[in-house]
């Protein structure tokens, strides 16, 4: 019976159209209500706010902190004065001296962690972070009672006779530079760890057999295969450090204003929000030109939450 | 596999001594800011610099001091709140943007990244203008969107590398066998995304439960968190019931662990205990 097949045939195939029709409007339904929330979020709360950023950078200030809707760029030329050419180019000092003191102490940290066992290194992990998950405010002022000149260090070194009157240790470039390596140690160490750990030895081995001293080793195999890591490590230490304020208000005593304090002043002392959406737009544009580099360069923005 | 010379072992075992030395070394100086704070909350002087002597009194007079717990309390919901909505949020995103491709979507995956790629000062400058100029008044709301906001990365990258390491012909093949999408989500996916869910989630506490900066931008005078409280004493000096506050919260934090560990402990006993069963089993047999 040819024609009862063929209608068979007919029935099924819309059927299954019919099938693949529900099919795909479920896919459509389904993907809505798990993409909607983030992607309605990230209009809401991330790109329409930059976009009012960009916009109030370009508006002129008025009397008494009031904003007067008027396009100028004279936000932008009041950056090029000196005073606000120094503050930036104290942040850029301050988060390079940051950014590699904490690579330095960092990478033997992920060394000597990848060499571990699996759990060892988890626990290490752990104890790295504990200080930060309670309060890095109220242990960075630790670093108050320890460097002042009646301090812990300053006693004891007196103490022991290596010193005959106290140092200054706070309220300069070099606490800053302390308590900024202090809080973004412990966060730079994990993507060098799990890049080293990631490592695979064999290719050490083979470096070695081939006759090539540790030393070349280092810096011609284990180095460049484990610079994402230490991009990642870079981009997490220099992009926070430009914008925490924090660190150089506690132990900076007010001597070195950076970048963050500058915009932070802008929106309570100063009162000029344009001129603090003009410093915010910059600040980002210089780290958005960074951040590319490092993509480029094999980075991946994923590396950044390890 | 070839043998070592001897030499190079022992250099081998050389550099783990010495890499382990130092990292210990490394630790006890994170630390030592540490002890001093809980030294501190230790110290009679109300001037929280200079040491007198060993008093209790703080912890006596955090358990009474009701402001102190009021802060504590509004931390601990601003911190629960963001982390819970910035979980749920990033990890349906993360699954969901992995195939989805609309209009927009690739200005949507990369504006994800934006709170951890930018400074943070500059979203909360941002949000700020964006509150203040619809009028919206600042207060608990504006905080938890704020940290919300900067949470919402970390998960999504958390989940997202679970993902990648996830067979997708698991999922095809629950949907083919007639499992509809929110059981095969809930009972295919999720499992496989647990560990970057909660690592996510636990990333997204810890930070929000120490954020300062969003939280300054985005606080009226009435809400006060932890951190604001802290700095905002800076000026005078931080007062040691705060250290004595720390200290109790780090303890809390460090017994936590210590739970999760030892119960972690527990379980891989009991499923090599289960294992050997087996061997022992398939031996009779």
């Amino acid at each position: 019976m040819p024609e009862k097949t063929k209608t068979d045939n007919l029935e099924k195939s819309t059927k299954r159209r019919r099938h693949k029709r529900e099919q795909s409007v479920r896919a459509t339904i389904s993907n809505v209500i798990m993409c909607g929330p983030i992607t309605v979020w990230s209009v809401l709360f991330i790109l329409v706010p930059v976009g009012f950023l960009v916009f109030m950078s370009f508006m002129t200030k008025g009397p008494l902190g009031r904003i007067v809707y008027k396009f100028t760029l004279d936000n932008y030329k009041e950056m090029t004065k000196p005073v606000y050419f120094s503050v930036v180019s104290e942040s850029l000092v301050i988060a390079f001296w940051t950014t590699l003191i904490t690579v330095l102490m960092g990478y033997p940290m992920g060394v000597a962690m990848a060499k571990m066992k699996k759990k060892t290194s988890g626990l290490v992990t752990i104890a790295l972070m504990l200080p930060l998950w309670v309060s890095g405010l109220v242990i960075l002022y630790s670093f108050v009672i320890m460097l002042n000149t009646s301090g812990t260090i300053n006693s004891f070194l007196l103490r022991i006779g290596l010193l005959s009157k106290p140092l200054q240790l706070l309220y300069n470039r070099f606490a800053v530079i302390i308590g900024m390596v202090y809080m973004f140690l412990p966060f730079a160490v994990l993507p060098m760890y799990s890049s080293i750990e990631k490592l695979d030895p064999a290719l050490i081995e083979a470096s070695k057999d081939l006759g090539a001293k540790p030393v070349t080793t280092f810096f011609r195999v284990q180095l460049p295969l484990t610079s994402p890591g230490i991009f990642a490590a870079v981009i997490l230490t220099f992009i926070p450090c430009i914008g925490y304020y924090m660190v150089s208000d506690m132990l900076g005593g007010g001597q070195s204003m950076l970048v963050g304090n500058l915009i932070f002043r802008q929106f309570t002392i100063s009162r000029n929000w344009p001129f603090g959406a003009a410093l915010s737009v910059v600040l980002a544009v210089i780290i958005l030109v960074m951040v590319k580099i490092y993509t480029k360069l094999g980075g991946s923005l994923d590396d950044l939450a390890a | 596999m070839k043998e070592k010379k001897p030499e190079e072992k022992v250099r081998g075992r050389g550099l783990r001594i010495v890499s382990r030395i130092y990292l210990a070394v490394v630790l006890i100086l994170l630390y030592a800011p540490v002890a001093v704070m809980i030294k501190y909350s230790f110290n009679k002087s109300r001037a929280n610099v200079t040491w007198q002597s060993f008093t209790t009194k703080w912890y006596v007079k955090l358990f009474s001091d009701g402001e102190l717990w009021h802060v504590f309390l509004t931390t601990l919901l601003v911190s629960v709140i963001a982390t819970l909505l910035g979980t749920v949020i990033g990890t349906m995103g993360a699954v969901g943007m992995r195939k989805a491709r609309f209009p927009g979507s690739k200005l949507i995956t990369n504006s994800i990244y934006f709170p951890i790629v930018i400074p943070e000062i500059v979203l909360a400058v941002a949000l700020l203008l964006l509150f203040n100029l619809q009028g919206i008044s600042l207060g608990l709301p504006t905080i938890i969107i704020g940290n919300t906001t900067l949470v919402l990365p970390y998960v999504y990258i958390t989940v997202k590398a679970r993902l990648v390491g996830m067979d997708p012909s698991i999922e095809e093949a629950s949907l083919d066998l007639g499992a509809d999408r929110l059981y095969t989500f809930l009972h295919i996916t999720m499992p496989a995304i647990w560990p970057g869910v909660m690592a996510g989630a636990f990333m997204s506490f810890s930070l929000v439960l120490d954020e300062l900066i969003m939280t300054s931008f985005l606080a009226d005078a009435a809400t006060v968190t932890l951190p604001i409280k802290v700095f905002s004493m800076l000026k005078k000096g931080i007062n040691p019931e705060i250290n004595a506050l720390t200290t109790i919260i780090l303890l809390a934090a460090f017994l936590m662990v210590v739970v999760y560990l030892a119960a972690d402990e527990m379980r891989n006993r009991r499923l090599k205990k289960m294992d050997a069963e087996q061997v022992r089993l398939n031996e009779t047999d």
